[in-house]
């Protein structure tokens, strides 16, 4: 028998302290999985964030560095306009990228950084212990919202992807999630196809991943698959939101 | 004769049952008769002859320590 499936070698061999069946594990495996087939393991510095994949920099097998809350971009500008021929990215959830990172974000992809960001969201802040995000649905408990997201008070959540794809500097965004393996093998193709523009020189690149937090949302980690998809999938489309490849 | 066969790093596991939940053989299962270092049953496999090398498990284990293997 030949191996088809194995543990990719961009990560590094060490357990992650995610809670079980976190999807950040799944999304760590197909950055690594990506930069493993690029070719670009030896080459690659990624930027972590602050949250629950703030240890992200023990987890991969490249080069890692830490930012304050936010700000990952900023730092990932930095490291690429120095080191212009590494491959640069930013590995961001919600509470970092759509709240207190907002702006860095949004200038990264203003200037046409030639960065790749993986930005995980799962409508809550995971680390801090469930608080109501800026991508929280209308009527989701959290532990800042404990009736559920109240609209007229907390307004309605953010969508990043469709935000960023109205600045012309961006190259590709794209919304995927791996709430199966269909859509595991989907968020790769999208994230191989970010981290190849990006060597290709064309951009500022984006992949928002739909992630669960079953401690958080208090679901075993079956059930909150499912109410990504039953809930959180029709207020956060999934598809191609930029793609400069298919501009005239 | 098994067509695929999967291993899994049991220590590592975390009994989330994400493998489970997407085996098209049904196949997969969490160990209650084992309790791992972390204090997790991990998953495991009893009839492998049934087990077609899919990978489907492998694709959702969050903890990536799932190996398949295929005729």
């Amino acid at each position: 028998m030949a191996i088809v499936y194995q543990r990719s070698k961009g990560l590094a061999d060490i357990e992650t302290h995610y809670c079980p069946g976190c999807t950040h594990g799944i999304i760590h495996r197909l950055v690594a999985e990506t930069l493993e087939e690029l070719g670009v393991l030896g080459n690659t510095v990624g930027v972590a964030p602050v949250g629950c994949s703030v240890f992200a920099y023990d987890y991969f097998n490249c080069d890692m560095q830490e930012a304050a809350h936010g700000r990952a971009p900023a730092v990932a500008t930095g490291i690429k306009r120095v080191l212009p021929d590494k491959v640069v990215f930013t590995y961001q959830g919600d509470g970092d990228l759509a709240a207190i990172g907002t702006g860095e974000i949004t200038h990264a992809a203003m200037r046409g950084e030639n960065i790749t960001t993986v930005f995980v969201n799962n409508a809550i802040y995971g680390m801090t212990g469930g608080q109501m995000a800026p991508t929280t649905l209308v009527g989701q408990r959290a532990t800042t919202a404990p009736l559920g997201r109240d609209k007229s008070h907390a307004g309605s959540p953010i969508r990043i992807a469709e935000m960023l794809a109205t600045i012309d500097g961006a190259a590709y965004i794209e919304r995927v999630t791996v709430t199966s393996p269909a859509n595991v093998m989907r968020a790769k193709r999208a994230i191989k196809k970010a981290f190849e523009l990006q060597i290709e020189g064309r951009g500022f690149t984006l992949i928002e991943v739909l992630s669960t937090c079953p401690t958080n949302w208090g679901l075993t980690p079956v059930k909150a698959l499912e109410w990504l998809n039953e809930n959180m999938i029709p207020v956060f489309p999934l598809g191609v939101y930029k793609d400069i490849t298919k501009e005239a | 004769m098994a067509k695929g066969r999967v291993t899994f790093r049991q220590d590592w596991c975390k009994g989330c049952g994400l493998c489970v939940s997407v085996c098209p053989k049904k196949i997969i299962f969490l160990d209650e008769s084992m309790t791992n270092r972390k204090g997790y049953h991990p998953a495991t496999v009893k009839e492998m002859d049934k087990c077609i090398g899919c990978a489907n498990c492998a694709r959702m284990c969050p903890d990536s320590i799932i190996t398949v293997e295929r005729e």
